[in-house]
């Protein structure tokens, strides 16, 4: 429990929070970032405004705590970009069909207390537990 | 123009709380899902504090009508459990657990511009758009429900 961040995880989360409610209360639309994204990849056209707009003001975020002094984001990650890749397209296309991500399925779903989204949720996390137990440490979970 | 700005407002809020939360370091996220190594739970309080915030938030829509800046609320319907919300679920938890990065945090962390990032959310799209290309296929000759699709999402 050596890296855990108690303070700063409460904060983010209620900002999180804070950025859902909003996005609900004035607009009327469901902050799941899978859903927001891959809504301007439909072939359907029209209710594209508001998606470049909310993907604008994650990508803004960083940039303005640049602006303000912060260094740009430059995660640590493997360098291994095949599996990077396969991770993407894995992430891409089950958040599609899966209907979420850990936004809208985590946050948003457990908040309206979506028992789709409640499903959703323990099994991508258990999956990923699995997957990084593997990974790591070389057994199943 | 409103819901342009209101838009854009909350998805910097949002990518603010992403990077104050740390899960934009895929390494705090990989801590999290790793329960047989040095646990650090950081992302539970994350989620505790966003979902609080967000029941609160949704309970006041509920309690008004309408959206401000809009006609009404696309609140996700379905409650069935199907095939696709569980394959879905499996095939994302894997993808997530392989480098520790979800769409949220891969679109805050393109503002870097670091090359394993632009990989990512470049394969993200392709499964994404490779998910369209599925569901056409699969869908070509049924009856038309494309429309309700959208509003079936839940997230």
């Amino acid at each position: 429990m050596h890296n855990l961040t108690p303070f700063s995880g409460l904060l983010g989360g209620a900002l999180i929070g804070l950025a859902a409610s909003m996005l609900m209360i004035l607009t009327g639309r469901l902050a799941g970032v899978s859903g927001v994204l891959g809504g301007l990849l439909t072939p359907r056209p029209g209710d594209r405004a508001w998606r470049v707009a909310f993907i604008a003001g994650l990508i803004a975020a960083p940039l303005l705590a640049a602006l303000a002094g912060a260094p740009l984001p430059a995660p640590r990650m493997t360098s291994n970009m095949a599996l990077i890749a396969l991770a993407g397209l894995l992430v891409g296309f089950g958040t599609r069909i899966g209907n979420g991500c850990t936004s809208g399925h985590g946050v948003c779903g457990f908040a309206r207390l979506s028992t789709r989204s409640i499903t959703a949720t323990l099994i991508f996390m258990i999956t990923a537990i699995i997957t990084v137990a593997i990974a790591r440490h070389g057994f199943g979970g | 123009m409103p819901v342009i700005i209101a838009s854009f407002l909350s998805g910097l809020i949002f990518g603010a709380g992403l990077l104050i939360s740390g899960m934009t370091e895929p390494e705090k996220v990989l801590g999290f899902l790793d329960i047989f190594g040095a646990w650090d739970a950081t992302l539970a309080f994350v989620m505790a504090g966003a979902v609080a915030v967000a029941a609160i938030g949704f309970a006041l829509a509920r309690r008004r009508g309408t959206p401000f800046l809009a006609a009404k609320y696309r609140w996700p319907t379905r409650s069935d459990l199907d095939a696709p919300l569980m394959t879905g679920a499996v095939l994302f938890g894997v993808g997530w657990g392989l480098v520790g990065i979800c769409p949220g945090p891969a679109i805050v962390n393109l503002a870097g511009l670091s090359p394993p990032i632009i990989v990512f959310v470049a394969a993200m799209i392709f499964g994404m758009i490779g998910f369209e290309l599925w569901r056409a296929q699969s869908t070509a000759g049924s009856a038309p429900e494309s429309s309700n699709i959208a509003s079936r999402a839940d997230g």
